[in-house]
């Protein structure tokens, strides 16, 4: 009997290796992918980019210019996040099991975060575009659509994880709902909350540079512009600054976590 | 005098299982400690979250202090919820605040909406809350976080908060299931000083027969949603006993007590 299901556990880990190294074969073949080709031009790709991308003395002077965008870039993405946090934890209280009023909302909370959180970024960049043309606002309304469906459901999730006990002992006390809300739900779940806040700031950031490229402004538009103009120091000088915001920012939001725990 | 009183009450969960609660009527007089006793799903909590509409009658009557519960607004539904305190087997703190707060939570049934929201008691509200939490024996804890505290010590910190809302009742839902054997006799010392000092009602919802019969004044027995047994600890019978749990009381390993001679 035991070593039946040792053996079942074997065959199975067997099946699932052969399904995935089936899956490569096949996409190999339907892509026409030339694996030999695929090796060695990612090996060009780091020498080229070794040779070619790093930041030089003479980009450096445009260091106070990437920093102006940089900061734009960092401003707008907290904004967005925090924005869309305010609504997010509204339809989230609406939506939770312990929270909601009524049944029926954790669906629609549910659908409307999916909605949002599926549609991909670039996509709400170029829609809005159609509305507000190239502009800070368009990245702005663009980060916010994204993480508003993205922490609408992680704080949907962190509100049930709190569980209904304490909301369930001060309804019996005659507390009424907004009581609960503010005495058992969000101290409960705050600490979780912010870390899901930070979280989406970073992440947002990072993303920030890929929607700067289609809505002209921040961080991203400067590299876009160094690099169609084939100043690739000065482009890798945006990548580096970006990359130690994003290290700056985790840094930061580990240590914020660990003293809100 | 009667406090509570319950009649005909039913509850269906879902028209396909059988009835939670069938057709319980019984009524409460006041100061009286009333344990529940019965098997695992066999109603006791159901039965405990009707009397504050935790869980909404499917069919019958109850009456607290003279009002009819089952057809109350909501605002006097938080009203009637205000004088009945409510401790749970998971005692149901918010971990994360100090026990001083979790106490003040029992004053939430009485605040305004904006008072209640921002945390603000008054003087007087707060001066009883020290005063419950020492009779309790938790002036030491009293800034501490509920989540620091032992299961004994929460459970504490439940009865305070119940206490605090000056009720008539309380109802205790299975409140020593998660203890050890000397916690729970504390807690259960704490509950019979309670009803005997304070003169506040009790139903308490237990597993623990022999626990049952040694505090409370009065044991209803419940079996499959309906009262089997009603009445003083020493009419409980080995086979009454029987009858609730649907065992022979030996072969639960229940001592009745030496008196009644069942012990062997």
């Amino acid at each position: 009997m035991q070593v039946d299901v040792f053996r079942k556990r074997r065959n199975n880990a067997l099946i699932f290796f052969g399904v995935l190294a089936l899956l490569t074969a096949g996409a190999i073949v339907v892509t026409q992918y030339d694996v030999e080709k695929g090796f060695t031009s990612l090996g060009k790709a780091f020498v080229w980019g070794a040779a070619n991308l790093y930041p030089d003395v003479k980009s450096l002077a445009k260091l106070p210019d990437i920093l102006a965008k940089l900061r734009d870039t960092v401003l707008i993405s907290v904004a967005a996040t925090s924005a869309a946090a305010v609504f997010s934890l509204a339809l989230a209280l609406a939506g939770s099991r312990a929270t909601r009023i009524h049944r029926s909302f954790t669906l629609v909370a549910r659908g409307i975060a999916s909605f949002f959180r599926n549609m991909p970024l670039v996509a709400w960049a170029m829609v809005l575009m159609l509305a507000f043309s190239q502009s800070s606002l368009t990245g702005f309304l663009a980060l916010f659509m994204g993480s508003f469906g993205f922490l609408t459901r992680a704080f949907m999730e962190t509100i049930d994880e709190v569980g209904d006990s304490s909301v369930e002992a001060l309804k019996a006390t005659g507390a009424a709902y907004l009581h609960t809300i503010f005495q058992a739900v969000l101290p409960s779940s705050l600490p979780q909350i912010v870390s899901w806040l930070l979280f989406m700031i970073e992440t947002n950031i990072r993303d920030a540079t890929l929607v700067g490229f289609l809505t002209g402004t921040g961080i991203g538009f400067s590299f876009d512009v160094y690099y169609k103009a084939f100043n690739y120091h000065a482009a890798s000088l945006v990548v580096v600054v970006t990359v130690l915001t994003v290290l700056i920012m985790e840094t930061v939001s580990n240590t914020v976590r660990r003293m809100i725990l | 005098m009667t406090l509570l009183e319950l009649k005909n009450v039913t509850k269906h969960y879902s028209p396909a299982v059988a009835p939670a609660l069938a057709d319980i009527s019984f009524s409460v007089n006041e100061g009286e400690f009333i344990s529940v006793i019965g098997p695992s799903g066999s109603g006791k909590t159901t039965l405990l979250r009707t009397i504050n509409r935790m869980v909404e009658l499917s069919g019958g009557e109850i009456t607290f202090a003279g009002v009819s519960i089952s057809r109350l607004r909501k605002s006097e539904l938080r009203k009637l919820r205000s004088k009945i305190g409510m401790i749970f087997q998971h005692y149901n703190l918010v971990d994360r605040m100090s026990v001083i707060e979790n106490v003040l939570h029992g004053r939430l049934g009485h605040k305004s909406t904006l008072a209640g929201i921002l945390g603000s008691y008054t003087l007087a509200e707060k001066e009883q809350a020290l005063r419950i939490i020492q009779m309790l024996g938790l002036d030491e804890y009293i800034n501490k976080r509920c989540d620091q505290l032992s299961g004994g010590q929460k459970q504490r910190v439940g009865i305070a908060r119940a206490l605090v809302q000056n009720p008539k009742l309380i109802l205790c839902d299975e409140p020593i299931a998660s203890l050890d054997p000397s916690s729970a006799k504390i807690i259960m010392d704490y509950l019979k000083n309670i009803s005997r000092d304070l003169g506040i009602t009790l139903l308490v919802s237990l597993h623990q027969v022999d626990i049952a019969l040694k505090y409370s004044d009065r044991v209803i027995g419940v079996n499959r949603g309906t009262i089997v047994f009603d009445g003083k600890p020493d009419e409980l019978t080995r086979e009454r006993v029987s009858e609730i749990y649907g065992f022979d009381a030996g072969d639960l390993m229940i001592n009745l007590g030496e008196s009644e001679g069942y012990a062997s």
